[in-house]
């Protein structure tokens, strides 16, 4: 192949897509898709139902083969190899455990499977067990678990065999909140300790922003963004990103100004904003903005018009306010209330806007 | 007062789990189902040779019976091959489920089940003329003849369907995702198939054979044309038996005979349930 | 770090791995077809040797002349067919006679068996509806004591209703003895007894299907959209028993075929002299020796059996098109 070493990324796809059936009922589950995902990375595929992200992860796990394209791994194509050849191990979504093995029976079933020695085995189980903390549970059927243990038995199965990479599909989803916020440190833990490339497939934003190292959305097939929790969050790239990573607000603008890589836009309620310019922007085009809730900053106003509070909601950390302009359209603003001077707003109180510069991101349409 | 009517009224709903009658047809109707038979085994301890006039309990009858020869000559026949059949039958119709469940519409998916369904859409007595008719025509043009092995290949054919029904109905129920775990585990087919989808499969195998055995075991009508001289099954015999005169060992063995046909039915009956639960 | 260059790379959009990509699956796909044809082989041949080849085998013997002794001659002849409706005349074998005798015997077997299906379903349906509106508890116990039945031996159970409605039998010693007859009654060897033994053969067939169909129905639903006044008749006979239909028409079809078709019940309670078609096939078997004829009248059987069958795919294709399946 001759890649040096520096450019071979523990996971590749190049060129990707997947069609599912034929002629007028033909899915593409993916559209053309590259990424190279990094050794040791906490790497994340982020998206609706739909967008692809469980597609990707089977084709990387071998259950199916692409369409188009060839998937890599350690930089050597894994095309031709069956799911039971690949160095990857899965995590399933419905766990998968073996109803009729025991919990150490399934964690020592990839290791038999490959041969390893008895004598080898049984330690192997054991670190395992005590690396998920399930030590002595080891007799038990899974039908004897809770979820929250029938998970870890899955990921403790799957980590048994070290493999160069191990795939997670949405093994949170059927936890509930206490026990998935516990799970999050744990499985983030267990990726720093064991320097395994984990790829993580969910829905849940917050658990892509806590946990990734670098986050890949996607949505219909096809990757919106790929970067790090900060970038994805602070510079959405376009529409579909800024709306599916926490709150945002879409204003539509005009360009007013433009000064190398700022601009000025108004909006028809008459707000301001400074921000960064994308290519093209001359004065007089029309941009959406992005705009985070937390960013906006409100304070009492005397003015007779203006924008008005109309809706305010207590949420313990926060409190949501809905604020309606003078052109009808309406914002969302979430104020700290732990913030000293923060002066509860309630509804019929007319307040002023105040956005800092930068805050504000202009969107690819 | 008005208030009162109102209320009464409206508080009076359809209620359509009673209908009147239903109740007392559906005591009928099982008491019809029932009744013979009970009165066939209860007459059956009955010391007296009347089917009619009880006198006192007493296994006699059964204890002749056992002594009977001929009786124990035919329940070998019937126990050898109901246990063959429903083996033989068991294993294809095994083969035949692996192979059509959980699987994309394959071209030739209708015809390969209406085929393995065959034996029962055809009436019983059309089959047992149609499989002498072969046999007849296979030993006298080309000297073929299997002996007992003739009514082994025609029961073996009209037990798959009952085995094949239970053991799909079961491998429908395990998902798929199993077998993936397994081969991300490192396994290959026949690892995979040995180590998870078959003993996972175990109890619709059970059912199926159960079921097999029971159809098997009680088959008259293609069995009296099939069957050679000295291939008496126990329901021939009985058969034969009542046509010359009831006696009480008749009842003795039909009470036995029900028996193993109740007996397998709920041992299919809990094994189905239990299969379930996992 | 370069978002948009990851994203898209249309040089790289087929590589050779693209086209090894094909190739594999295709052979996986012609993989699995091998497998699956090699796994259904034992099944369909057997059934296809064994069960649907035999068949074939009559149809070929109801046109060839039958053998001295056994079996066939291997002359063709349609007179298996023609015997059916013409029979040779007693004195002069050159001329023919129309005889009712073998449509007497297909027309009573279609009697009887439609006698057996009304009577099952008249019984069978208030039944099944009751078993459909106990506790789900209950529900299973009841489905259990219909489903027994139907695996136990056949023979057995008829053998059982003959020793009671016999002369002998407990039906008649207990009315003579609560002094209701003089003389036994004879109930057995009659057109009713068969028909009585068909009833009781195949009532769990009529059952369990209406048991089925109307277990889907939510009765809350029907029960709280009717107006209180609307009658419990009206409700039964114009919204329910149309949802019932589907499980119906398969109690109907599921008795009325084996019932037709059937051998042991016209034997053992009809005595030989009651005959049904399944008796009628087997003589020509047996003691009358003639093969060709006995195929010819089984696969008549197996035509009006296919015709049936038939009217029940056509009805719930076409109930399932309408969106009441």
């Amino acid at each position: 192949m001759g890649v040096t070493s520096e450019q071979r990324s523990a996971v590749e796809a190049r060129g990707v897509t997947k069609v599912f059936g034929h002629g007028a009922d033909a899915v593409r589950a993916l559209d053309d898709v590259s990424i190279r995902i990094h050794e040791n990375e906490f790497f994340t595929l982020l998206g609706p139902s739909g967008c692809g992200k469980t597609t990707l992860l089977r084709l990387i796990a071998g259950f199916e083969l692409p369409s188009e394209g060839e998937i890599l791994l350690d930089g050597e194509p894994v095309g031709h190899l069956p799911p039971n050849r690949r160095p990857v191990n899965t995590v399933f979504q419905s766990y998968a455990l073996f109803p009729h093995m025991t919990v150490r029976q399934n964690i020592a079933f990839g290791l038999e499977m490959r041969g390893v020695e008895r004598s080898k085995i049984n330690p192997t189980v054991d670190e395992m067990l005590q690396l998920v903390q399930l030590a002595g549970y080891g007799a038990r059927r899974p039908s004897q678990l809770s979820g929250g243990q029938q998970q870890r038995v899955a990921l403790a199965r799957a980590l048994a065999n070290h493999p160069k990479v191990l795939l997670l599909d949405e093994p949170l989803s059927a936890l509930d909140l206490k026990l998935r916020q516990g799970m999050r440190v744990e499985l983030k833990n267990l990726q720093q300790q064991t320097g395994i490339t984990f790829i993580f497939v969910t829905h849940d934003q917050e658990e892509a922003l806590t946990m990734s190292d670098r986050i890949a959305v996607m949505d219909r097939g096809q990757i919106q963004q790929l970067g790090d929790p900060n970038e994805i969050y602070e510079q959405p790239i376009n529409r579909f990103v800024a709306d599916f990573i926490g709150d945002t607000n879409f204003i539509s603008a005009r360009v007013v100004a433009s000064d190398g890589g700022r601009a000025r836009c108004r909006s028809e309620s008459g707000l301001e904003f400074d921000c960064a310019a994308i290519d093209n922007t001359q004065v007089g085009r029309d941009v959406t903005l992005a705009l985070r809730p937390e960013k906006i900053r409100l304070a009492k106003s005397e003015a007779s018009a203006g924008a008005t509070v109309v809706h305010a909601t207590y949420v313990g950390t926060d409190t949501n306010y809905v604020v309606a302009l003078s052109d009808e359209s309406r914002l969302e603003v979430r104020v700290q209330n732990a913030l000293d001077g923060h002066a509860r707003f309630r509804v019929g109180d007319r307040v002023s806007i105040d956005v800092p510069p930068g805050a504000a991101r202009m969107l690819v349409d | 007062m008005v208030d009162a009517i109102i209320r009464h009224r409206t508080s009076r709903r359809l209620n359509l789990r009673y209908q009147p009658g239903f109740g007392t047809l559906a005591f009928l109707c099982l008491f019809m189902l029932y009744a013979p038979i009970v009165v066939l085994i209860v007459f059956s301890f009955n010391d007296n040779r009347s089917v009619a006039v009880w006198t006192e309990f007493s296994t006699d009858w059964y204890v002749s019976a056992f002594h009977n020869e001929g009786i124990r000559a035919a329940a070998w026949v019937s126990l050898k091959l109901a246990t063959v059949a429903t083996i033989v039958a068991t294993v294809i119709a095994t083969a035949a489920a692996l192979a059509t469940t959980r699987t994309r519409s394959f071209r030739g998916m209708t015809t390969a089940y209406l085929v393995i369904n065959q034996p029962l859409m055809v009436p019983e007595i059309v089959t047992a003329v149609a499989t002498l008719s072969f046999f007849a025509l296979l030993r006298a043009e080309a000297g073929i003849y299997f002996g007992f092995g003739n009514l082994v290949i025609a029961h073996t054919v009209f037990c798959i369907p009952f085995a094949y029904m239970p053991i799909r109905a079961r491998l429908e129920d395990m998902n798929l995702t199993l077998e993936e775990a397994a081969a991300d585990l490192y396994a290959n087919a026949w690892q995979t198939f040995y180590r998870v989808t078959l003993p996972l499969l175990v109890p619709g195998i059970a059912a199926g054979a159960m079921l097999a055995f029971i159809v098997s075991f009680d088959d008259v009508i293609i069995t009296v044309f099939v069957a050679g001289p000295g291939e008496t099954t126990l329901p021939i015999y009985i058969f034969g038996a009542i046509r010359r005169g009831v006696t009480p060992e008749i009842n003795a063995i039909s009470t036995i005979v029900l028996g193993v046909s109740v007996l397998f039915v709920t041992l299919f009956y809990f094994i189905s349930r239990r299969g379930r639960n996992r | 770090m370069a978002n948009v260059s990851d994203t898209r790379s249309t040089a790289l959009k087929r590589t050779a791995g693209a086209v090894r990509a094909d190739h594999i699956i295709a052979e996986q796909e012609s993989r699995q077809r091998r497998r699956r044809w090699v796994l259904l082989s034992p099944a369909l041949i057997a059934i296809c040797v064994f069960g649907i080849l035999p068949l074939f085998i009559i149809v070929m013997y109801s046109f060839l002349t039958p053998g001295n002794y056994a079996g066939v001659k291997w002359e063709f002849s349609t007179d298996a067919y023609v015997q059916f409706l013409f029979e040779r005349d007693i004195f002069d074998e050159s001329v023919r006679v129309f005889t009712t005798d073998y449509l007497e015997i297909y027309w009573r077997s279609f009697q009887l068996a439609a006698f057996s299906t009304v009577a099952a379903l008249i019984f069978g349906f208030p039944a099944a509806y009751f078993m459909a509106t106990r506790p789900p508890e209950t529900r299973n116990l009841w489905v259990f004591l219909f489903t027994l039945p139907f695996w136990t031996n056949l023979l057995i159970r008829t053998y059982s209703m003959l020793i009671i409605i016999r002369d002998e039998g407990l039906v008649n010693i207990t009315l003579q003895k609560v002094g209701i007859i003089e003389q036994p009654m004879v109930i057995l060897f009659t057109d009713f007894a068969v028909g009585l033994g068909l009833l009781y053969s195949y009532l769990p067939f009529m059952v369990l299907p209406i048991y089925a169909s109307l277990e889907k129905v939510d009765f809350r639903l029907v029960e709280a959209g009717f107006d209180l006044y609307a009658s419990r008749f009206r409700v039964l006979w114009r919204i329910i028993i149309p949802l019932a239909k589907p499980g119906i028409i398969a109690g109907c079809i599921l008795v009325f075929i084996p019932a037709l078709g059937a051998f042991i019940t016209p034997i053992m309670l009809g005595g030989g002299k009651n005959l049904m078609i399944g008796n009628l096939i087997s003589l020509q078997f047996g003691s009358s020796r003639n093969w060709p004829f006995g195929s010819a009248a089984a696969l008549i059987l197996m035509a009006f059996v296919m015709i049936a069958l038939m009217f029940y795919v056509r009805t719930t294709t076409r109930g399932k098109a309408m969106g009441h399946g």
